[in-house]
């Protein structure tokens, strides 16, 4: 396997709030390669958010980051502000999960596509002009250059959620980092917009990461899948590998409360318990109180991540005793 | 609703403002001690004086005929002359106008001066010494009474160190600007303590908002998420501040060209209600009044101008 194109080592978050310090993000590891769809799953609450926005250095003061963040091997968090500022849009871009926050509402949406192309080509005018409108057609905005002068409060949910891609993708970036792109949507565009999505991504050669709660859409869409539990990462592998054959005690649970996962008589299950406080950090397993297959050192050391299978990483000392959920050869 | 069709009724809605204004004057003149006649004539008119000039100035006619020959004068520009300096009152205004709104335009550019930057320095510095020492300062302007700001200054700048005059107003534009220097400053004083705190509040709000990280997450340099992402929406908050204020502005302006002897309309007003010139009075409370409105008609255009959200 050639080098991936981003490289998360041990990233911790810790915010300093009025309440005292908040573990967010507790050691968290995963790879992305070149044109990969990783899904980033984990309930509410778990650091998804907060880890994607680490990887741009996008947090406020208040978040005290450590380990590395590699990109094409610069480490993100340590580079000077310049370096960072090329990458940021030009590379690695993002989506955000509200379109109608994250645009802004007095700027036409056209400018808010050409600063991404000032920022980052050197195209004149007329021809960022010609590359904003080919970018709203590409992400089905039709009448696109009306559309360039209009504000977001003059879109629909979709289209402002269209309008976002198109800024994301202005400057051809080779990551996108998407977390949640339609959660805030209707339910009936939520699958045009992600269908699109993923069709961007795979006709423009990106690698994603998309954080979402639908493990379903993992199934679907993702080539790997990362399972983050109270700010930690439970388990990365391979979809199949590890809907498959899951090697952490949590990502069995998730998937077992999946509703119609398509286990042949898997009952839906509730994973019974909250998840933990995050302000005090427990000395084992994070979830070890909610887990059915818990042993002893389970809540006293933590255990660390181990491969059980080229690519397939998992933290949990139950590891070999959960069950395969497909058996070989089934269909 | 299209901007033009919002801009027309925002216009309308000023005519029912102005007959407002002029019927509040209309019963204002009526409720003052004493009557126009008395005031004209003092307290040696004859009887057959006060008849002649009662019915010379109409106020022999009822209420309703009075009201609306008043209104009329006053479309037609007319406010009768002056008691005290025996002038035309728009001849009197028309001296005296265009020193109190120069004086209140270099009031308000020196206040934004100080306080954007200074908001925006605070606000990035927050809670840290540059915040600390920018808030204390303007603190103390914001609870300085202006006659005092004006005695200070008026001591230190123009009759210790001698730097400025004492007063007045000068003949040419630079004497002007010159001359209206530390009375602007003075009345500059707590309006930019006001800018100040609100744009800082709200450029502290702006900051979090998802569009200035999303614009960050563009790549864009910091001075152009500063200016275009967060100023310009900050601003419009503190754009209705700073026109809700313009009514005190010109209320201080009265203290001030007191204080420093500036021919203005603020100091007309002190002077006449002392003269009891009851048409100067008059007139000069309509004009600050229509003054006031046509503030709040800019304000609102700049708002527009801002915030694309507005009147569509
Ligand atoms: N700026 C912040 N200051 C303090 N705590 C924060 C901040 N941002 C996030 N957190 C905390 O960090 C934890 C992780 O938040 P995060 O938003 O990453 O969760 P998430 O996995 O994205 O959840 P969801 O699925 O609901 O979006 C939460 O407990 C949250 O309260
Ligand atoms: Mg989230």
């Amino acid at each position: 396997m050639n080098t991936p194109l981003l490289q998360v080592q041990d990233l911790r978050v810790t915010f300093t709030t009025g309440r005292g310090a908040v573990h967010a993000v507790d050691g968290v590891t995963f790879d992305v390669g070149a044109g990969e769809v990783l899904g980033l799953v984990g309930e509410s609450g778990s650091g998804k958010s907060v880890t994607l926005r680490a990887i741009p250095r996008l947090l406020h003061d208040n978040a005290a980051v450590s380990g590395r963040v590699l990109w094409h091997g610069q480490d993100l968090l340590t580079i000077p502000d310049e370096r960072l500022r090329a990458i940021r849009g030009g590379q690695v871009a993002m989506v955000f999960q509200e379109p109608m926050s994250a645009l802004n509402p007095v700027l036409p949406i056209g400018m808010q596509i050409d600063e991404v192309l000032v920022a980052h080509t050197d195209m004149d005018r007329a021809a960022r002009r010609r590359r904003a409108i080919e970018l709203l057609g590409l992400v089905g905005i039709a009448s696109a250059a009306t559309r360039l002068d209009q504000y977001p409060h003059e879109f629909s949910g979709g289209m402002r959620q269209r309008a976002m891609i198109a800024i994301s993708l202005a400057a051809q970036p080779a990551l996108l980092l998407a977390d949640e792109p339609t959660t805030a949507l209707d339910v009936t565009i939520q699958d045009q917009i992600l269908t699109l999505l993923l069709q961007l991504v795979s006709e423009l050669g990106m690698a994603m990461v998309l954080v979402t709660h639908d493990l379903g859409v993992v199934a679907e869409t993702c080539d790997r899948v990362a399972v983050m539990y109270a700010g930690r990462l439970c388990e990365t592998g391979p979809v199949e590998l590890v809907f498959n054959r899951p090697r952490h005690a949590y990502t069995d649970a998730l998937l077992r409360s999946m509703p119609g996962d398509g286990a042949a008589g898997a009952m839906l299950t509730p994973i019974p318990g909250q998840p933990p406080r995050i302000d005090s950090p427990v000395p084992g397993c994070a979830f070890a109180p909610r887990c059915s297959y818990a042993e002893p050192r389970c809540t006293t050391e933590r255990p660390v991540l181990t491969a059980y299978a080229p690519g397939h990483d998992s933290a949990c000392y139950a590891a070999t005793r959960l069950p395969a959920r497909v058996e070989e050869g089934a269909a | 609703m299209s901007r033009g069709a919002w801009l027309v009724s925002r216009l309308l809605q000023m005519v029912p403002t102005f007959l407002l204004i002029g019927l509040a004057v209309f019963v204002l003149a009526r409720l003052l001690p004493g009557n126009a006649v008395m005031a004209l004539l003092g307290d040696r008119g004859s009887d057959e004086a006060v008849a002649r000039l009662t019915r010379q100035l109409g106020l022999d006619q009822s209420i309703g005929m009075q009201l609306l020959a008043f209104l009329e004068s006053v479309l037609r520009g007319q406010f009768g002359t002056s008691l005290a300096f025996r002038i035309p009152v728009t001849r009197l205004i028309a001296e005296r106008l265009p020193v109190t709104l120069m004086l209140t335009g270099m009031a308000i550019v020196i206040a934004l001066a100080l306080a954007l930057p200074l908001a925006f320095v605070a606000a990035l510095k927050v809670n840290r010494w540059p915040d600390l020492l920018i808030r204390g300062v303007f603190q103390v302007g914001l609870s300085s009474p202006i006659f005092y700001v004006g005695l200070v200054l008026l001591t230190v700048f123009a009759a210790w160190l001698r730097i400025f005059p004492v007063g007045g107003y000068g003949d040419t534009f630079a004497e002007h600007i010159y001359h209206l220097f530390l009375p602007a400053v003075t009345l500059a004083f707590s309006l930019s303590a006001i800018v100040m705190r609100n744009l800082r509040a709200s450029i502290l709000s702006v900051i979090r908002a998802e569009y200035v990280d999303f614009a960050r997450a563009k790549g864009l340099r910091s001075r152009v998420v500063l200016l275009r992402h967060v100023l310009r929406n900050a601003l419009i908050a503190t754009v209705t501040l700073v026109g809700l204020h313009i009514g005190s502005l010109l209320g201080g302006a009265v203290i001030t060209e007191t204080v420093f002897a500036v021919p203005g309309v603020g100091r007309l007003m002190v002077d006449s209600i002392f003269a009891r010139d009851y048409p100067v009075i008059q007139a000069l409370t309509l004009v600050l009044a229509v003054l006031v409105s046509l503030a709040f008609l800019v304000t609102d255009l700049v708002q527009m101008w801002l915030d694309p959200r507005v009147g569509r």
